[in-house]
């Protein structure tokens, strides 16, 4: 016996968006999909911008990169703003669990003066090139074109913000509350040697135009050292001295690091697989930015994590680039 | 372990986290660094004293988005496994979504690049946070008013292709061009612009009546995308307002040029409404204000409290607000019009008012429904009824910068249509208003640019040459689908079969 | 005096707000409409957190006030331990 259910009159007239379906078909989209695809605008803009006439408002050329399709790139993460925030939100309730019990047991207090003066002057100033990253993942939003692109951009933007908000509360915590810890990392940035080549870096940066080359110099090569150096490498250093619990307080940054290299390297292998044309400037840019970070970064390896394990760093770094079909020594 | 806690209010520790991250750089130039901040002529002083609006931190900012999201997509799932668009309060109301979406949405998208822009620009680092939270929340509107309209176009006609149509269909390059001035414009007026005139003085006129109409049309999708977006637009008007006044407290230079940007997208935001306008008396099948009631409350009320507090900066109201109060009463009623003219060429339907609804309409405009719109209503609806609606082919003349037919009368004259030009080397240009040809002649070099709809179909830029095909192949409206009459519709018939009612026998009518 | 004003979805954190807001300000007018509660008031318009935690018996937090709110008119003065609209003139 079969049951027949009257459905005809709720049977839905087509299965998506026109422009969703003339590129994945007629089928039901994914909200990743309907949300991410063709939303922005193309043609037909009314005024130049009077910050930039010779450009029109959206406008692919200000990259030298050129794409068939700027869409081809995607989110192997898949986040739209939704998703997005209902990712971090989950992790910033754990790390608030972390702060507050590393508070509360005043965890902090057990590590010896010269380990603190350590922490405070490898992690503390790294709040301000946090910001730096978050400034240039602003102006990439606002200069790419496809909506899968920019949208993972602003999303970095925010969580760089956020990441320098949890380094500034490290800083905190190593004051006891107060805001000295903080003062003096803001100094080490100014004035310390050993930070000067970063901050050089960062503010080079920002005056790159070309907005594919800034993100290739902040989100691959900057943070593809930074991150293992100070995140993974001055970690395994400080649990070896048993001082790991420090850790509970940068966890957030490695596993933010560990998911966010996943959409770097999917846009730069896209991009660069693209064209001839194309590897070969990024290739270019690369080399060298590169050759900058390793010279900025260096001295920072030598007041964290070692000499020894900045060089395992590179060669992981160009293992990674390869895997991209980039050819870098 | 440190003897004493140390602990710093919400406002210090909000600055240790945002502001404090600066530097003052000196490996690059700070002019090179932001090199947009200074052409517009606005002298900042000490970015210090910038006041942030809501001091919310990103862990509190995800924590609370995500909660917010939580709750919408849960309502969204439910409205479309529930098939809650039978349950509306009639198929007519979903074309004000389609108005909806297509002119409001990609606009939201288009806030989110404009202050991913000025996130980046300003050389003060608690704007540029402030600006950055706005553009992925703006983000956030877009994303998710397709993701509540998406189950509507599965069921309904003219939803189907809004991003392709915000880029081409005529009415719609009044939101896209109202966009694209504001982000060609230079960063402190974008934020004038967006963040104040059009956040701070003219959305609640959009999202408040317009979302509780929503709400008592049996919308729950749509009520609360709307409602949860509003929320993210308390911070966001609290942004305009601190943006204003600090603009205005760095230096008495600024203040003429403010002045200036506030008259201007007051008088482009006041035209954008009309569309609301016509969305809130004509679209809503179930009524909850008339638009000259919200725009007491909203605009009247709250914009006079608001300008009082501005006047001690030496901020008048803007120019030609007198003519609101006359304007009111009129804008739908010509607005709504004009669509049922065009409605071949739109991705809505039109119709006339009911006698039930005209009725409404004359109690809500006492002054001027009966005296100067009824007549013509009523005999269109006879017409119609002969089978002869009727549909105006002759293509309008568009107003140079609000992009809006010629369609508003004079302020002191309801029987006179308003109409002013301009020639600009040789040129002549022509304006709805006053306001909007002072704007043109504050910046022609600007205006000039603007990409006309007929003017571009008259010059063959739109594909065909006749309407028909412009409307078929270039707008992607599919003919007899999305456009023309309400009544005797497809989406008409599926609507009375929905509701087991005799599927109309009327056949389409006619161009005339 | 100018009016300030706050709207917040109807829901029941709402009623909470709206019982604690109308305690501490006495001269605020609460309006009913479709999915929606308008409470405005002359002048000025205070939300304590001390009055929210008393109603819920648990801490409250200022900042989630913006979970429900809708819209608001005034100058916004906020702290952790109330969330002031005003107009100062």
């Amino acid at each position: 016996m079969s049951i027949e259910i009257k459905t005809n009159t709720v049977a839905p007239i087509r299965q998506t968006f026109s422009h969703i379906r003339r590129r994945f078909g007629d089928k039901p989209a994914s909200r990743y999909q309907e949300a991410s695809y063709d939303v922005a605008a193309t043609i037909n803009f009314h005024y130049r911008p009077q910050w930039q006439p010779d450009k029109l408002l959206n406008d692919v050329t200000r990259t030298c990169l050129v794409m068939r399709d700027w869409y081809a790139v995607s989110d192997p993460r898949q986040y739209y703003y939704g998703t997005y925030v209902q990712t971090r939100a989950r992790m910033q309730e754990t790390t608030e669990h972390e702060y507050a019990f590393c508070e509360k047991r005043d965890l902090l207090g057990r590590l010896s003066d010269e380990q603190r003066a350590r922490i405070l002057r490898a992690l503390v100033p790294l709040r301000h090139a946090e910001l730096g990253a978050n400034t240039n993942n602003s102006g990439i939003a606002a200069d790419g074109c496809a909506t899968t692109v920019v949208q993972m951009h602003i999303y970095t933007a925010m969580d760089r913000l956020g990441i320098a908000q949890y380094l500034s509360r490290i800083g905190l915590l190593l004051d006891g509350g107060g805001t000295a810890a903080l003062e003096q990392g803001k100094r080490l940035w100014l004035d310390d040697p050993v930070w000067q080549g970063l901050r050089r870096y960062v503010e080079d940066s920002f005056v790159v135009k070309d907005w594919f080359e800034l993100t290739l110099a902040q989100n691959l090569v900057s943070d593809g050292l930074l991150f293992p150096l100070m995140y993974q490498k001055f970690d395994e250093t400080l649990s070896a001295e048993g001082a790991g619990d420090v850790g509970m307080l940068t966890e957030f940054m490695r596993q933010w690091y560990a998911e966010s290299s996943r959409w770097v390297d999917a846009m730069v292998k896209t991009v660069a697989a693209e064209s001839e044309s194309n590897r070969l400037q990024i290739e270019a840019w690369v080399e060298y930015w590169l050759a900058r970070a390793l010279e900025a970064q260096a001295p920072l390896a030598e007041i964290s994590a070692g000499g020894a394990a900045f060089a395992s760093v590179h060669q992981d770094f160009l293992a990674r680039l390869n895997k991209l079909g980039l050819n870098i020594q | 372990m440190t003897a004493n806690k140390k602990k710093l209010g919400l406002k210090d520790k909000y600055r240790y986290l945002t502001r404090d991250l600066d530097w003052e750089p000196s490996y690059q130039d700070k002019k090179d660094i932001f090199p947009h901040e200074d052409f517009e002529g606005i002298k900042i002083t000490d970015w210090d004293k910038w006041e942030d609006p809501f001091r919310l931190t990103m862990d509190s900012y995800w924590k609370y988005q995500a909660e917010k999201e939580k709750k919408l997509y849960a309502i969204l799932d439910a409205f479309a496994q529930n098939n809650g668009q039978q349950t509306i309060s009639d198929a007519r109301y979903v074309n004000a979504l389609k108005l909806f979406l297509g002119g409001i949405s990609p606009c939201e998208y288009q806030a989110f690049q404009g202050f991913a822009r000025v996130g980046r620009q300003f050389s003060g680092a608690g704007a540029r946070v402030a600006c950055q939270m706005q553009a992925i929340d703006e983000l956030r509107h877009v994303q998710t008013q397709v993701h509540a309209m998406s189950h509507y176009n599965k069921h309904f006609n003219g939803l189907h292709d809004f991003a392709h149509m915000h880029d081409r269909v005529w009415f719609l390059s009044v939101p896209k061009s109202f966009f694209d001035d504001a982000r060609t414009a230079g960063p402190f007026e974008f934020l004038t612009a967006i963040s104040f005139s059009f956040e701070y003085v003219l959305t609640n006129l959009l999202f408040v009546p317009f979302m509780s109409g929503a709400a008592y049309n049996g919308d729950m999708a749509t009520v609360t995308f709307g409602f949860s977006a509003q929320s993210d637009e308390a911070r966001h008007m609290t942004l305009g307002l601190e943006v204003i006044k600090f603009m205005l407290e760095q230096h008495e230079d600024n203040v003429p040029i403010i002045q200036g940007w506030i008259d201007k997208w007051f008088w482009r935001g006041n035209r954008l409404l009309s569309l609301v306008g016509m969305m809130m008396d004509y679209m809503l099948p179930n009524k909850v204000m008339s638009w000259a009631e919200a725009w007491e409350v909203y605009f009247e009320e709250a914009g006079g409290a608001l300008f009082k507090d501005l006047e001690r900066y030496g901020i008048r109201p803007p120019k030609y607000v007198e003519q609101c109060p006359i304007a009111k009463q009129h804008v739908s009623h010509q607005a709504w019009a004009t669509f049922y003219q065009y409605s071949q060429a739109t991705n809505f339907h039109t119709w006339m008012p009911s006698d039930e609804e005209m009725d409404w309409l004359s109690a809500k405009y006492p002054e001027t429904f009966d005296q100067y719109y009824r007549e013509r209503f009523t005999f269109w609806r006879e017409q119609q009824e002969k089978g002869e609606r009727f549909y105006n082919n002759t293509l309008p003349q568009l107003c140079q910068v609000c992009q809006i037919p010629t369609i508003f009368t004079e302020p002191d004259d309801a029987t006179q249509l308003s109409h002013r030009s301009h020639v600009h080397e040789g040129e002549r240009y022509h304006f709805c208003s006053d306001g909007c040809c002072d704007i043109f002649k504050n910046q022609p070099e600007k205006y000039v640019q603007a990409w006309l709809p007929v003017h571009q179909i008259y010059q063959g830029n739109c594909g065909g040459s006749d309407v028909e095909s412009v409307v078929r192949d270039y707008y992607n409206i599919n003919i007899g689908e999305d456009n023309f009459e309400y009544l005797g519709s497809p989406e008409h018939q599926r609507w009375l079969e929905w509701k087991g009612l005799n599927p109309a026998v009327a056949p389409l009518p006619k161009a005339s | 005096m100018s009016l300030v004003y706050l709207v917040l979805q109807d829901n029941d954190n709402a009623r909470y707000l709206v019982d604690g807001i109308t305690h501490d300000n006495p001269h605020a007018v609460v309006q009913h409409q479709p999915a929606m509660i308008r409470i405005e008031a002359e002048g000025r318009l205070e939300i304590r957190r001390d009055t929210m935690e008393e109603r819920l018996g648990r801490a409250w937090d200022v900042q989630e006030m913006l979970l429900d709110v809708i819209t608001i008119g005034g100058n916004v003065d906020e702290d952790d331990d109330a969330f002031v609209l005003e107009w100062k003139n």
